[in-house]
């Protein structure tokens, strides 16, 4: 019985040391060494595109976190990935949220479970620098400059603007934020969540703000707009979810465009409205884990997102890639994906860290008794 | 949704089992519970009052304890003793009611059967699933509402009340009246029919019985289920965040929030504070249901 268990033990070790060495790789054939890529800040820095793909294929393996199948079309995006250079995908928690996503990189640390490549919420990007690894994209320069971190910690991929989600067969045509408060509106109008928690209320109320004549700075005029609102019986204080949009309970929500599109699957006459005084943005950053276990994999993946593949693969997932307006002047977007986006007129506006904060001291201080 | 109760501890386990004449043993017998109540209860109170005491930098404040006087705390302290206050006066009475036409009829009868089973599930229904259930009925969109609409009544011509606190109270009644059911019935089991004969044969009328004889006799432990309501409701988290998520008009909702925030709105010291108040809270009425029940035991 004391041998059997022995050459079990001795089995079970055995396995692990294959593992291990499996996992180590060997890049010999690459001029793009394990050692080097771990701290590339482009792929030229490592030799070049096909040395950093070869040493990406050695690695076989990249590790994502927090990327639903179903969201901004990361379903596609991952098969592609996956198909292209033949790297196997491990996707973890697809449904987490950003902090989970740091959380993860934290806890797994030197691990080869860690994510090697993060997609996260620019609140969370912004305090977690220290976790990053520096890296510039080819397409680099096609990001502006309000939309990255200059040494390429943290860079914005997608999102979308601030709009009004409504359902066309329940309430009128909506041209202007304050025809919210008329009374075909009565008992209708609500936020994705409430804006002393969730992102998206936050920038929902700031959006009418700056709808009402507001400024970045001062979000004091959004939350007046929803105070008259909730006066008027208009405003309903029910999340609004994919529940309550397809019962008709919330036929009117404040929420990021591409987030709104999808509720046009439960309800066909579903519109999504975005004011041209308060084109508000709100993107996404990735980042790449400074301990990932796939460094080359983890630059590659990077390097795909931003090709025109990747970029148009968001697109047609209804968000808005980051590389959009230098790609309609080369020509090289998806036409038919950016027309099928709800229309944008006017300039669009970016919330600074410090001028989130702001907004926030002052929903925490003032939210509750606004809409009590 | 928690339910507190309050378990018995037999210390009469008869002889010790050994040791001599000085030391009794009887008290090993609790210390499974005591343990218990030390790890879940007085540790965790313990840890959460203290932990009120620290910034997030872990520096010594008094402030979490201040902020508890902010308009908005202070009105969902108000908010949520009333509600809890009315849920379980109301959902003790009618739940009461319910209890004494059951224990009227047959002991096996399908009726019971049917009512303490149906009591049983739903006196653990809550959360969004509930909230939703309301929402997509008797709401604004609901086929309940649509319906009445149809046929020229508007209830919600002077606003969508179930999105207010009358609203939470018909929703937390949907749970409490079928707990008061599961916790009042027993009591109403252990009243004898031949005690009714015995006060009427004495020339006594119904309202005699009652007052002299049946209505002593349940009112502790009547008042011990609206205790247990009341502490039901108070705690209550998810149905209210559900049906109500702006404003948070309830205390938990105020811990909740002040936990998690992705805008960057935590104060873990100051969610620590509140969950205090409700301890203290929770505490004050306990007491006052010890006093009066001290009280209304006097007479037997």
């Amino acid at each position: 019985m004391r041998n059997l268990t022995r050459h079990l033990g001795l089995a079970v070790v055995a396995i692990f040391v294959t593992a291990a060495c499996g996992s180590a790789g060997n890049n010999a054939s690459a001029t793009c060494t394990e050692s080097a890529v771990k701290t590339a800040t482009s792929a030229s820095a490592c030799g070049g595109m096909d040395a950093l793909v070869a040493a990406a294929k050695a690695e076989g393996k990249l590790n994502v976190i927090a990327l639903p199948r179903n969201w901004a079309n990361y379903g596609a995006i991952l098969d592609g990935f996956a198909a292209k250079y033949s790297i196997a995908i491990t996707s973890d928690n697809p449904d987490g949220s950003s902090q989970q996503e740091v959380d993860a990189v934290k806890q797994l640390s030197t691990t080869s479970r860690a994510p090697d490549v993060l997609d996260v919420g620019m609140a969370v990007a912004l305090v977690n620098t220290n976790l990053f690894a520096s890296y510039k994209v080819a397409t680099w320069g096609d990001i502006l400059d309000s939309q990255k971190e200059s040494t390429g910690l943290w860079f914005q991929d997608y999102g979308g603007f601030m709009s009004i989600g409504y359902d066309s067969s329940k309430v009128p045509t909506i041209t202007s934020i304050d025809d919210l408060k008329g009374s075909a509106f009565r008992g209708k109008v609500a936020l994705n969540g409430n804006p002393k928690q969730a992102n998206a209320a936050l920038n929902g109320v700031m959006m009418a703000n700056l709808a009402e004549g507001g400024s970045l700075d001062d979000i004091s005029k959004g939350v007046a707009f929803f105070h008259d609102l909730k006066k008027a019986g208009n405003f309903v204080p029910v999340q609004a979810t994919t529940a309550t949009v397809k019962n008709g309970t919330t036929p009117v929500v404040f929420d990021w465009d591409y987030l709104s599109a999808e509720h046009g699957t439960d309800v066909p006459a579903w519109k999504v409205f975005v004011p041209s005084n308060a084109v508000l943005g709100g993107y996404y950053a990735q980042a790449i884990n400074k301990n990932a276990p796939h460094p080359a994999a983890a630059r590659l993946w990077e390097e795909y997102l931003y090709s025109d593949e990747g970029q148009n693969l968001w697109l047609v997932g209804g968000a808005r890639p980051v590389r959009q307006a230098a790609m309609e002047k080369s020509g090289t977007i998806n036409k038919t994906a950016a027309a099928a986006l709800p229309p944008v007129k006017g300039t669009p506006q970016f919330l600074s860290d410090a001028q989130a904060t702001t907004a926030k001291n002052f929903l925490v201080a003032n939210w509750d008794a606004a809409i009590a | 949704m928690t339910i507190a109760g309050s378990p018995a501890v037999a210390t009469n386990v008869g002889r010790p089992l050994v040791g001599g004449r000085r030391f009794s043993l009887d008290w090993l017998g609790a210390v499974p519970f005591l343990v218990y109540v030390g790890l879940f209860l007085l540790l965790p109170s313990a840890i959460v009052g203290l932990g009120a005491f620290f910034n997030a930098d872990g520096s010594f404040t008094l402030d979490n304890y201040a902020h508890l006087s902010r308009s908005y705390v202070v009105k969902a302290t108000i908010d949520t003793i009333s509600l809890s206050v009315v849920t379980a006066v109301i959902g003790a009475a009618l739940g009461g009611l319910l209890s004494y036409a059951i224990v009227t009829g047959s002991p096996n009868g399908l009726l019971r059967r049917l009512v303490v089973s149906a009591s049983g599930v739903l006196a653990q229904f809550g959360g969004v699933t509930l909230a939703f259930a309301f929402i997509a009925s008797i709401g604004p969109a609901g086929f309940v509402y649509l319906f009445a609409q149809a046929h020229g009544v508007d209830y919600y011509a002077h606003g969508i009340w179930l999105f207010e606190l009358p609203g939470l109270a018909l929703v937390y009644l949907y749970f409490q009246i079928p707990l008061m059911v599961l916790v009042f019935l027993p009591a109403l089991d252990g009243i004898k029919p031949q005690w009714r004969e015995a006060a009427e044969s004495l020339g006594g009328n119904t309202w005699h019985y009652w007052r002299h004889v049946a209505g002593p006799i349940l009112f502790p432990s009547f008042l011990g289920a609206v205790l247990l309501l009341f502490a039901n409701a108070f705690s209550a988290y998810a149905t209210a965040n559900a049906l109500i998520n702006q404003g948070q008009p309830v205390l938990s909702q105020q811990i909740g929030g002040a936990l998690s925030s992705e805008v960057g709105a935590v104060e873990p010291g100051f969610a620590k504070a509140i969950a205090i108040e409700m301890i203290v809270i929770v505490t004050i009425v306990t007491i006052l249901y010890s006093l009066l029940q001290r009280r209304t035991a006097r007479w037997l």
